[in-house]
């Protein structure tokens, strides 16, 4: 549905250095798939997805967006795609029957009241359909821009930050909205900062910082930077008991802390059975065990970090 | 021609929500009417109807633009009456400017330009819908402005000829034709600032320059420099629609999507 190859974007300004703001982004997300793209502020996503929508073009490789090669097609890709921009930016002195109306209007919405009224009532923003958009709260606005984005039924659905600034309560609406459009097979590509939101929603997710970092599920990226802990509370812990754990084959560390041992491994649903046997072997009294979850801030920040350190070192 | 219409009609929505600029919008032609109307009742006050001038007191390089049936009176009044025929061709102009300077650096303060430029909609159809939403109704206000001169003319005493004169073909090409290409030589010239500075009193600043080829044609009317009949006129119109064409393909050629986008912080 989205394929980057070799996508970059350099900005040329007069009499100062050349920005590289997008540098060889390859990338691919498929049709239905709900794709995070994360990075510090800076690092190019906005680019990214101004190119992706055929808002700016790419200073060199080529990027497909459902089947239109953009530079070529961008008419097109303008009319195939949703986007909710970093900021609202809706019309404020008219209501909003009337901005959504214009731009259903402008992406040539056949049934323009019908695709008005429905996501003005999918939203929960009906009964202020006539007010101007002026008196709305943030939230309202952000759902507002959304239903804008979502007007003519787009199979692509770009999202810059779509819960930025908003208080807990909009945040989590706009997130369950995001959520609901999963089920209705769109690719959505999404913009943002909150890790959390990446978590829940997301696929996959891309850590990117001008140049693509990392890409894969959250869950495989969590397992590749920090393999998989398993956590063993004991009511006693005997230091003894760690040797014969740490030599069998699979486990990577082992660790005490306070009761608890910490134990690094590839395959805990083979390995957790035979460490279980060998501690009540040895008289241990186990009372939990649980695996080890790092967030995906942990991920998130490991991964900048591990980068800079690239930088540097090169 | 519906992206057009729907961005004259969003632009529309915008202005008439703002009921100052729909005050100054309405306010100075009136005022622009008014002007020469009051002078006009004066004139004819004061002097009667010119009886005591005869045509060696009307300027030289004017002489060719009033009739040979003509008093010299006559020919005064409407020496004088041809001064205010560049305020009406300046209405269109002055009014839609304002407007037209703030629609794309307005839309660009407030984020609303690129959710815009993410649409279908071409860059032509873009500057069309917002440069003849500027337009029209300073185009219609001119014509309307014109109209009411014309009807109250009769009402404070000028005479038939001078008013003859008015409906006549310079006139009527002025105010029908040269003002409204004027208007959109100035709203594309107006929309070509907007699209390039980055903040909107720059650009309503900048567009204001547009009132200086109009003074300087008041003046050199004025200093016997150039006289404005059915000939100047045609070649003001033929030159303007050149003007105009050059305009509207030089500001679709110069928006430049990308850097206003992007350099605009």
């Amino acid at each position: 549905m989205i394929e980057t190859k070799g996508l970059t974007k350099i900005f040329k300004i007069k009499k100062s250095p050349d920005i590289v703001a997008v540098k060889d982004l390859t990338l691919s997300v498929a049709e239905g798939e709900v794709f995070g793209f994360l990075g510090p502020n800076g690092a190019g996503k906005t680019t990214s997805v101004r190119m992706l929508t055929s808002l700016i073009a790419p200073t060199s490789g080529s990027a497909w967006v459902n089947g239109l090669e953009v530079g070529k097609e961008d008419q097109a890709i303008r009319r195939s795609v949703g986007i909710l921009t970093e900021s609202p930016g809706l019309y404020e002195q008219l209501s909003a029957w009337k901005n959504l109306g214009i731009y259903a209007n402008l992406y040539d919405v056949e049934d323009v009241d019908g695709q008005v009224t429905k996501y003005l009532r999918m939203l929960d923003l009906w009964t202020r359909r006539d007010d101007p958009v002026g008196s709305f709260s943030k939230g309202m606005r952000q759902k507002l821009a959304i239903a804008r984005a979502l007007l003519h039924e787009p199979r692509v659905l770009f999202l810059d930050e779509p819960t930025s600034g908003l208080d807990p309560e909009a945040a989590r609406l706009v997130r369950e909205f995001i959520e609901a459009l999963r089920g209705q097979g769109r690719t959505t590509f999404i913009c943002t900062h909150n890790l959390n939101e990446a978590d829940r929603l997301c696929d996959r997710i891309a850590i990117f910082k001008t140049r693509l970092i990392k890409i894969d599920t959250p869950l495989s990226l969590r397992r590749e930077l920090f393999g998989r802990k398993v956590v063993f509370h004991l009511r006693v812990l005997d230091q003894a008991w760690l040797d014969p754990i740490r030599v069998l084959p699979g486990v990577i560390d082992i660790q005490s802390i306070d009761q608890k041992l910490v134990v690094s491994m590839d395959d805990p649903e083979k390995l957790n059975p035979q460490i279980i046997r060998i501690l009540i072997d040895r008289g241990a009294a186990v009372q939990f065990v649980g695996e080890l979850r790092h967030s995906l801030e942990d991920v998130y920040l490991q991964t900048i970090q591990d980068s800079q350190e690239a930088e540097v070192g090169s | 021609m519906k992206h057009i219409r729907t961005i004259i009609e969003k632009e529309w929505a915008e202005v008439f929500k703002n009921r100052l600029v729909v005050f100054t919008m309405i306010f100075m032609p009136l005022i622009f009417t008014l002007l020469p109307l009051v002078m006009l009742f004066f004139i004819g006050r004061g002097f009667g109807d010119m009886g005591g001038v005869n045509m060696a007191d009307v300027p030289v390089e004017f002489l060719s633009v009033c009739g040979e049936d003509m008093t010299g009176g006559e020919c005064m009044q409407i020496y004088i009456v041809n001064q205010f025929l560049l305020i009406f061709m300046m209405m269109p102009v002055i009014i839609p400017v304002t407007i037209a300077a703030y629609s794309i650096v307005g839309e660009k303060t407030t984020h609303s330009l690129e959710p815009l430029l993410a649409t279908p909609i071409t860059t032509m159809e873009l500057l069309a819908g917002k440069g003849l939403a500027a337009a029209l109704p300073a185009i219609l206000i001119g014509w309307v402005s014109f109209g009411i001169f014309l009807a109250v003319l009769p009402l404070i005493g000028v005479s038939k000829v001078v008013i003859n004169y008015i409906a006549g073909p310079t006139w009527l090409l002025a105010v029908l034709v040269a003002g409204p290409l004027m208007a959109i030589a100035a709203v594309n010239f107006a929309l070509f600032v907007s699209s390039r500075v980055n903040d909107p009193r720059v650009a309503e600043q900048i567009a204001s320059v547009l009132i200086v080829p109009i003074l300087g044609l008041i003046f050199a009317q004025l200093a016997g420099v150039i006289v404005i009949n059915v000939f100047v006129m045609l070649l003001f119109i033929g030159g303007m629609i050149l003007v105009d064409i050059g305009m509207i393909y030089l500001g679709v050629d110069i928006f430049q999507r990308e850097k206003i986008l992007t350099r605009w912080k």
